[in-house]
């Protein structure tokens, strides 16, 4: 009985300011203007991936869903927690239907990266990183997956130059704390001790916004980030 | 005469003053404009027993390299507008001729060496008039561009094994290889550059790049990196950094990648060699490669048959 209380007791003095101190900064990426219509893929160079489509799939630069929303946004801390360890896991990269799943991959400096190959055909899986090291790997089907890590915060431009249309992007960051913006444009940042935090959001064609956020205990911050959608 | 004398000692005594004043000014002037670039530090390269060091090539880069690759050694010479493929860039320190691993630091000697090869099918000359020094020199000075150069060594070079003797079957699993890695997705069929996927390609500061066209060029058709097999069997394990070509490092065994050189020199049609006379010794076609099992990876097959029987 009384061990229990005990745990109980040790529980809530661990846990709870914890929690109670856990801030929250979430909200919703969307866009004004028109953005660029995307086009169609043409995959019939590569067969094996066409017939994976009942119907082409569409360029993924701007991704937007209902009421202006904005995906594929990465909204990350880019000052006030930067976490110096990256997590022990892996984070996967897949090439499906000559498509990158997903289209923006973010990582931790020094987390490993894991490129598999879905696919039967071969790809080639070229980060043109300017301050990492830039790398070019052929990967036929059935071969095992890439392992690498990134040392340094990029974003980095990721492509298939035997399938062309293929393109995406590792984001590499000194953070844990980041959210990619789903269909509906929505992103949540979660466990955040109080603190002054600059938080920005980049996207691969519209650039980079920053909000500064102060987290003072267990709150919901609420912001939201609007791109304006480019011409051309 | 006289008058201009005193002109003379007149501008003397202003430009002292002016001087002087300017001297004053400039300490307390706001720090604006351009700086100047930092002292590049003292770089060296090693090629056997000779050191090259980075003050000794500066002279040397100046008068014959920094036309095309720049002062700062951006690849933004004056000639780079009229060039393709364009000029290296050294602050990034990607390098196509290499013996090590994809993404790594080239060895000393892979520069030196490409200095003196040149690189054919571009605007870089072989420079067979430097001696030693002055190409160790160069290699030494050309580090001063990237901090790469200070942080990281050089990757491992790669082991090439012994060279198999060139027959009609490693002519055909070379080709079978060819097909599977889908080599002539860029390369075409024929190994003529025109393959499916030649015409979008781009190197990484996306200008345009074709494929090497194996069957284009006579007798003395070379290749970028070298002519020899060994340069050939390194161009799939390195990958060429850069630009679309990928390293094959982790999908090829060591023989089978002997087995796709002996095949890609017979694309070189009209070059002389011993995987030709071969070719023509077997009556001028390629047998089809005994495939083994359906259409399963190639080194997974074969170690699953290997195993079975």
């Amino acid at each position: 009985m009384s061990a229990r209380r005990l745990s109980v007791a040790i529980l809530a003095t661990v846990v709870a300011p914890a929690l109670m101190f856990a801030g929250t900064i979430s909200g919703k990426v969307s866009y004004t203007g028109t953005p660029v219509k995307q086009k169609p893929i043409d995959m019939s160079k590569e067969p094996s991936c066409a017939k994976q489509h009942a119907t082409p799939v569409n360029t993924e630069t701007i991704v937007t869903g209902a009421g202006n929303t904005l995906e594929n946004v990465v909204v990350y801390i880019s000052a006030g927690a930067d976490d110096a360890n990256a997590p022990s896991q892996a984070v996967t990269f897949t090439q499906k239907g000559c498509q990158y799943l997903p289209h923006v991959l973010a990582m931790h400096t020094g987390q490993e990266l894991q490129v598999v190959n879905d696919d039967q055909t071969s790809h080639n899986i070229h980060p043109l990183a300017k301050v990492n090291r830039e790398w070019n790997k052929s990967q036929p089907p059935g071969s095992p997956p890439i392992q690498d890590k990134f040392d340094s915060p990029e974003f980095i431009s990721v492509k298939c130059n035997i399938h062309p249309w293929m393109h995406g992007w590792f984001v590499v960051l000194k953070t844990n704390h980041y959210s990619i913006s789903k269909g509906d444009g929505g992103f949540s940042l979660p466990n955040l001790p109080p603190g002054k935090y600059t938080v920005t959001a980049w996207h691969e064609d519209y650039g980079t916004q920053t909000q500064d956020v102060t987290i003072t205990g267990n709150e919901t911050k609420a912001i939201d980030f609007s791109f304006k959608a480019k011409a051309y | 005469m006289n008058h201009l004398k005193r002109v003379h000692f007149f501008s003397a005594i202003l430009s002292f003053v002016l001087g002087a004043g300017f001297t004053a000014m400039a300490q307390d002037a706001p720090d604006v404009g351009p700086h100047p670039p930092a002292p590049a530090p003292a770089m060296e390269s090693h090629i056997g027993n000779i050191t090259g060091h980075s003050k000794d090539g500066a002279a040397d880069y100046r008068r014959y390299c920094a036309g095309c690759h720049g002062v700062l050694g951006d690849g933004q010479g004056e000639n780079t507008p009229w060039l393709d493929p364009k000029p290296r860039n050294f602050t990034l320190a990607t390098f196509k001729c290499r013996s090590t691993p994809t993404g790594t630091l080239p060895t000393d000697e892979d520069l030196f060496n490409t200095i003196g090869r040149g690189l054919t099918n571009s605007n870089m000359p072989i420079w067979n008039t430097f001696t030693k020094d002055q190409k160790a020199n160069l290699v030494a000075y050309i580090k001063i561009f990237s901090p790469r150069w200070g942080k990281e060594k050089a990757g491992d070079p790669i082991k090439i094994p012994v060279e198999p003797a060139v027959t009609i079957e490693s002519i055909s699993h070379g080709k079978e290889l060819f097909t599977k890695l889908e080599c002539w997705k860029c390369h075409g069929p024929q190994g003529k550059g025109d393959g499916p996927s030649a015409a979008t390609l781009t190197d990484s500061q996306d200008n345009p790049i074709r494929p090497y066209n194996f069957a284009g060029g006579g007798n003395d058709s070379r290749f970028k990196c070298g002519s020899t097999n060994a340069d050939v069997y390194k161009i799939f394990i390195t990958g060429v950094d850069g630009t679309p070509m990928p390293s094959f490092a982790d999908v090829i065994q060591p023989n089978d990648a002997w087995d796709l050189v002996h095949f890609l020199r017979t694309l070189q049609v009209k070059r002389r060699s011993k995987e030709n006379d071969v070719l023509k010794a077997a009556g001028g076609k390629i047998p089809p490669y005994p495939e083994k099992q359906g259409e399963a990876p190639a080194t997974h097959s074969e170690n699953r048959t290997g195993g079975g029987n």
